[in-house]
């Protein structure tokens, strides 16, 4: 069995991992448009902040996978079940496997593009889902080397942290958006020489950036539209938490605000908000959440709607074509998350080879560690008439627990500062268990159980 | 030996764990009880009768300094006749076993043996060993299965024991020796991460080496999905769910490299494969982990912390890790953990493996392993053969080659294998998915079982065969540490009962091998080190006086010059190039994971005062008084869902069978977990449960971890009875009552000889 992949992210390194491990045999080729092979996405803000190198966060694939790095896939035919490669070359499967992913959101801001660049991973926000994104473009960039790195047993990344796509040449210089390597090794660059950072947008992404160059030393402030920080995962009450953790760090945090322009000619030099204000910076984050990139999915004739739409062995509405990770939307839900990508990339590893597994949506858990700003948070915000609802919040130190109950079972839950019942109220939640008789057991100390 | 007036002590150890605890017998005559107290047997015999025989402590033995676990203290029970089989059974036409001579029991397991052999084909015989045999009587029976039967169908039950780590061990290292230092170095190191091991019930003398270690500054970390009386002694423990371990090994890993602790100069100098290694720690980073584990994040930094703050540390694995379907890449994780951080070959630092059987250690170095020939060899490779050949004098193309594993094995009997020679292990009780493995054994056409008491197994088997216990004879054990001991005869053989040696001896000749047989331990002791000479466990230069006067000796030893290897790998590793090697596993759930059916998971284990399938300690009256029954650990919280309240009977309940018993309630264990005990038979028989899933290398069931629903059952069901029919005429065990079906209890048989 041949099977092809498209996107070279964490669905996809897991995906031909677990398909190495459940049928050694099979030919499977990873089609990847950036530089690297597969390499761990979560630890983006552990690279910036030094802890990883980047050739350390390599994936593995398992021993027969053919990853070709730097290759861009132009189109999909799904009657053929073959893909074409930007540079022409067509290649015929059994199978295809969509795991490209999501590109950062580009928001609505002046100033902010300097020129119309041939190729780039941003959507814009002004726009609907299905522009902008990669395979829509017409003429293709330059693309990298695209010999496959053959059967390595050992997938750190072939070439050094250097920008290579080159995926911020039509932003304003000093802009950056924090979704890959490269990302992250011209961030790693611009961090010494900056004095003011501001990282638009204050969700998950934004915080960790934002720790991540306070841990460099660089005086950061976040720059948020909502209400209050992580608005998706959090309530009010835990953002409070949050932002006093962010103030130890000495990051500050505009809520309520828009960022509506940038200043600046050749170089970022403030980010002008909505009310007027202008914060003095040069160096920007874009941190404004990201979009499922759909394009090819789309232009092939599969059903799209928010994501590729799949249905419980993982397969689109074209026959052979599957989608997993962040591009694919299952029972309505698109998952930014590694948790739920590599569960779809077990399943669908286990159907292509004979088994029984149906995906039945992920249970997942939002995380955000280091120091005082440890996170965690998982199911809907706000609770239900008849929810029991159990907070602890102990201002002095940030910390902040809440747990939503409905009947004998968890259905979220926030903890901010103290993780350390996080492993018991996780496994809890995922595996829909009943909770003890009085829940503040799972509040209180480690192993709870006691 | 020492001789008093009338009273004899003799240096020697005790019949049960890998520790192999020095310890004295003084043998007394003529006064007491004796331990030939039934007195309307033979009353002319000469030999035992009127002999009292009391443990006494051994001080000047290194591994153990005198002390003694309450098994050991009364080990010398199990020598009382009432208690152990003094004649031979034959099963007659009417299907019930009785007493019968030697001569007409050896021609019928002789006869018995032939005919399956010659109706089927040699591999339709299979032997079946234990841990608990001798270095002597593991090597000879090895050789009766590829001489004398020349069946590829040999295993033992070490296979359930140590298998997972034996095959890491080697993978890593290139050699396998369960410690690669003297117990002793435990307690100078600096930290020890104890993984799936509870010695504080499995080998109490052991444990103060641990509290040395941390009176002296030591951390210990206990990794147990229970809070076992040694998990409560530790500085850290982590509770992670059953069949996780190897993604917690992988998180530890991936933030050792996280926070800048890899050893650079070591992992370059010493090692290959580090960048796998590394590659899949960076798929397993601790917030997946914990996901996974359920073991906070913070709880693995400070494990790390505690691991590499220390100048020395050691990783050490039992059970909990290895018995699983993915016991070898969990114990390789470990191993990784151990060589990423530079603690592995240098002085008190490295990983270890806590050998749960007497002699697991041994058991499985000289040839009743399914895969390889005495002296560690594998049986694969044409030169290991033609050296073995030749010590046989025999023709190395004669040698069968690898047969099945111990359960694989079991489960084929009936069909393939159609006669099965058992020595001192008992798989009614002790083997995975037992109430099948029960069905496979009464399916044989002929099954012969030699053991010292009448075990759920012997109890099924044609022709019973009574050994002589490890107080009678001589021989040799590699304990844990790969140190080779002495146990020496206290006592003479009583009447009735023979050797194994002496029972592979006459079965050889009956079935045409007149030579190479001895009956004399130190006589097959030597043509042992000559098979082993060369190979990985090289015995070549030990020797029973030798290990009478340097308290044993350290394995390899290819000389009798030489002093013996208490350290391994301190200049490099056994591997052909010196370097140890990275494994690179990928964590995956346990073969069968809780759903809404068999919504909990179910991990089994051993209690202080009972020890493996318990054929030897369920007779000791101070034991039972101790542990008297199986029992089903469950949290209150588990508890009050059920209904359940201490002491109630209940079901614990899995695909493959059930098994009942009373609650004990402990907030010790996990909510989703509960634990049983797989020392007794009958409705309490936790491995009527157990899942045999299989480690697709070492072939080592999934005992720790399955999954299960509980009930509650009105009340205790009547056992079920089990076994064919015995005559009841003395041999149906001391009568103390504990558990078992059809009146015969049993137990295990892995010690003791």
């Amino acid at each position: 069995m041949r099977v092809g992949v498209v996107g070279a992210g964490m669905a996809a390194a897991r995906f031909a991992q677990q398909m190495a491990e459940r049928a050694p045999g099979t030919s499977v080729t990873v089609f990847g448009d950036e530089v690297y092979p597969p390499y761990n996405r979560a630890l983006l803000a552990d690279v910036l902040s030094a802890r990883f190198g980047a050739e350390a966060i390599g994936l593995p694939v398992g021993p027969a996978a053919v990853v070709r790095i730097g290759t861009r896939v132009g189109a999909l035919d799904a009657e053929q079940c073959s893909l074409r490669l930007a540079d022409g070359e067509v290649h015929s499967f059994d199978a295809i496997v969509l795991a490209t992913g999501a590109g950062p959101v580009l928001p609505p801001m002046r100033n902010l593009r300097v020129a119309s660049g041939p190729r780039s991973p941003f959507t814009s926000a002004g726009a609907t889902g299905s522009t902008g994104s990669t395979g829509r473009t017409a003429v293709a960039g330059p693309v990298g080397p695209s010999e496959p790195t053959g059967a390595t047993a050992s997938p750190a990344p072939a070439a050094p942290a250097a920008p290579s796509g080159e995926p911020s040449l039509d932003l304003l210089a000093g802009v950056h958006a924090f979704r890959s390597l490269d990302d992250c090794a011209a961030l790693a660059a611009a961090a010494p020489r900056a004095e003011r950072a501001v990282v638009i947008g204050g969700g998950v992404l934004g915080v960790s950036a934002a720790r991540a160059l306070a841990a460099l030393g660089v005086a950061v402030e976040i720059v948020h539209q909502g209400p209050h920080l992580m608005e998706r995962h959090i309530d009010a009450q835990a953002a409070g938490a949050l932002l006093g953790g962010l103030a130890e760090l000495g990051v500050a945090v505009y809520l309520d605000n828009r960022a509506r322009a940038l200043t600046g000619t050749d170089h970022v030099a403030g980010v002008e908000l909505a009310n007027g204000h202008v914060l003095d910076a040069d160096l920007v984050v874009l941190a404004c959440g990201v979009r499922p990139r759909v394009a090819l999915a789309r232009e092939a004739g599969l059903r799209v709607d928010t994501g590729i739409v799949v249905d419980d062995r993982l397969a689109t509405s074209a026959a052979g074509i599957y989608a997993i990770g962040d591009c694919a939307e299952f029972a309505g839900d698109v998952h930014g998350l590694a948790a739920a990508a590599w569960d779809q990339a077990d399943v669908l590893a286990a159907h292509l080879t004979g088994g029984e597994q149906r995906y039945a949506g992920s249970r997942t858990m939002m995380r955000l560690t280091a120091g005082p700003l440890a996170v965690a948070a998982f199911g809907a915000t706000g609770a239900r008439a008849g929810d029991d609802v159990v907070r602890v919040a102990d201002p002095t130190r940030n910390a902040y627990k809440k747990l939503v109950i409905r009947g004998d079972r968890l259905v979220a839950g926030i903890l901010i500062g103290d993780l350390s019942t996080a492993g018991d109220l996780t496994r809890a939640f995922e595996r829909d268990d009943p909770l003890p008789a009085d829940p503040l057991h799972l509040l209180a100390v480690p192993g709870a159980y006691r | 030996m020492t001789t008093h007036a009338g009273t004899t002590t003799t240096d020697t150890h005790c019949p049960y764990c890998s520790l192999q605890c020095g310890m004295g017998l003084r043998a007394e005559r003529g006064s007491g009880p004796g331990i030939d107290s039934d007195a309307s047997k033979d009353p002319g015999a000469p030999g035992d009768r009127d002999v009292s025989v009391e443990v006494v402590e051994r001080p000047g033995f290194p591994v153990n300094r005198g002390a003694l676990c309450g098994k050991g203290q009364s080990a010398a029970e199990v020598l009382r006749r009432g208690v152990r089989l003094t004649a031979p059974l034959v099963r007659g036409v009417d299907g019930v076993l009785r007493e019968a001579g030697w001569d007409d029991a050896l021609d019928r397991v002789a006869a018995g043996l032939a005919a399956a052999g010659r109706a089927y084909g040699r591999d339709a015989v299979g032997v079946f060993g234990g841990g608990g045999l001798t270095n002597e009587k593991a090597y000879l029976l090895g050789k009766f299965a590829r001489v004398v039967l020349r069946t590829a169908n040999i295993d033992y039950n070490g296979r359930f024991c140590m298998s997972s780590a034996a095959a890491a061990g080697k993978a890593a290292f290139g050699v396998d020796r369960g410690l690669p230092f003297p117990m002793e170095d435990i307690a100078r190191t600096g930290c020890v991460i104890l993984v799936g091991a509870n010695p504080a019930d499995t080998m109490p003398p052991a444990l103060r080496y641990f509290t040395d270690m941390r009176a002296a500054g030591g951390r210990l970390v206990v990794v147990d999905p229970r809070r076992t009386r040694t998990a409560a002694q530790a500085d850290l423990h982590l509770q992670p769910v059953p069949g996780t371990d190897l993604a917690l090994a992988l998180g530890l890993l991936h933030l050792l490299i996280a926070d800048g602790h890899v050893d650079e100069e070591f992992v370059a100098a010493r090692t290959v494969g580090f960048d796998a290694a590394r590659a899949t720690a960076m798929a397993h980073w601790p917030e997946r982990v914990e996901r996974i584990t359920g073991v906070p994040v913070e709880a693995m930094r400070e494990a790390i912390r505690m691991f590499v703050s220390a100048p020395a540390a050691m990783v050490l694995t039992a059970r909990g890790p290895e018995q699983q379907s993915k016991g070898v890449d969990t114990v390789g994780a470990w191993i990784d953990l151990c060589l990423a951080a530079g603690k592995a070959g240098r002085p008190l630092s490295g990983y270890g493996c806590l050998t749960g059987q007497g002699n697991g250690q041994g058991g499985r170095e000289h040839g009743q392993k399914a895969d390889q020939l005495p002296g560690y060899r594998m049986i694969t490779d044409p030169a290991a053969r033609a050296h073995v050949a030749e010590v046989w004098g025999v023709d190395a193309d004669s040698l069968p080659g690898p047969g099945r594993s111990a359960y694989e094995l079991l489960i084929s009997c009936g069909e393939e294998i159609r006669a099965l020679f058992v020595m001192g292990s008992n798989p009614v009780v002790s083997a995975p998915n037992a109430a099948h493995v029960q069905t496979r054994l009464a399916a044989l056409d002929f099954l012969v079982v030699a053991d010292v008491v009448l075990s759920e197994t012997a109890a099924l088997a044609d022709v019973v065969l009574p050994s002589a216990q490890w107080a009678e004879e001589n021989g040799t054990m590699t304990n844990l540490e790969g140190r080779v001991i002495l146990r020496q005869a206290a006592l003479p053989v009583p009447d009735g009962v023979r050797t194994d040696l002496f029972t592979l001896n006459a079965l050889a000749r009956r079935l045409g091998v007149e030579r190479g047989f001895a009956t004399d331990a130190e006589e097959v002791f030597d043509e042992l080190r000559r098979a082993s000479a060369g190979g990985a466990a090289d015995y070549a230069g030990i020797t029973y006086d030798r290990i009478r006067a340097e308290d044993g000796v350290f394995w390899p030893c290819p000389d009798v010059a030489h002093p013996g290897t208490p350290r391994l790998f301190l200049d490099r590793f056994a591997t052909p190039d010196g370097r140890a090697r990275f494994a690179a596993p990928t964590h995956r759930a346990a073969a069968e994971e809780p759903d809404a059916e068999y919504p909990l998971y179910l991990t089994t284990g051993r209690v202080l005062s009972q020890y493996q399938s318990g054929a030897q300690t369920r007779r000791v009256p101070t034991l039972n008084r101790a542990a008297s029954g199986p029992f089903v650990e469950l949290h209150p919280d588990l508890a009050e869902r059920m209904g359940v309240g201490e002491g109630d009977p209940v079901a614990v309940t899995s695909r493959r069978g059930r098994a009942v018993a009373p609650a004990r309630l402990s907030r010790e264990i996990r909510p989703d977990t509960v634990f049983m005990p797989f020392h007794w038979a009958g409705e309490g028989r936790a491995n009527s449960v157990t899942n045999a899933a299989l480690d697709p290398v070492s072939r080592m069931p999934e005992f720790k971890v399955c999954a299960v629903r509980l009930e509650r059952v009105a009340k205790v069901e009547s056992a079920a009875g089990e076994g064919r029919a015995i005559a009841s005429d003395g041999v149906d065990g001391a009568g103390f009552g504990f558990g078992g079906g059809a009146g015969v209890d049993a137990a295990v048989g892995v010690g003791g000889r």
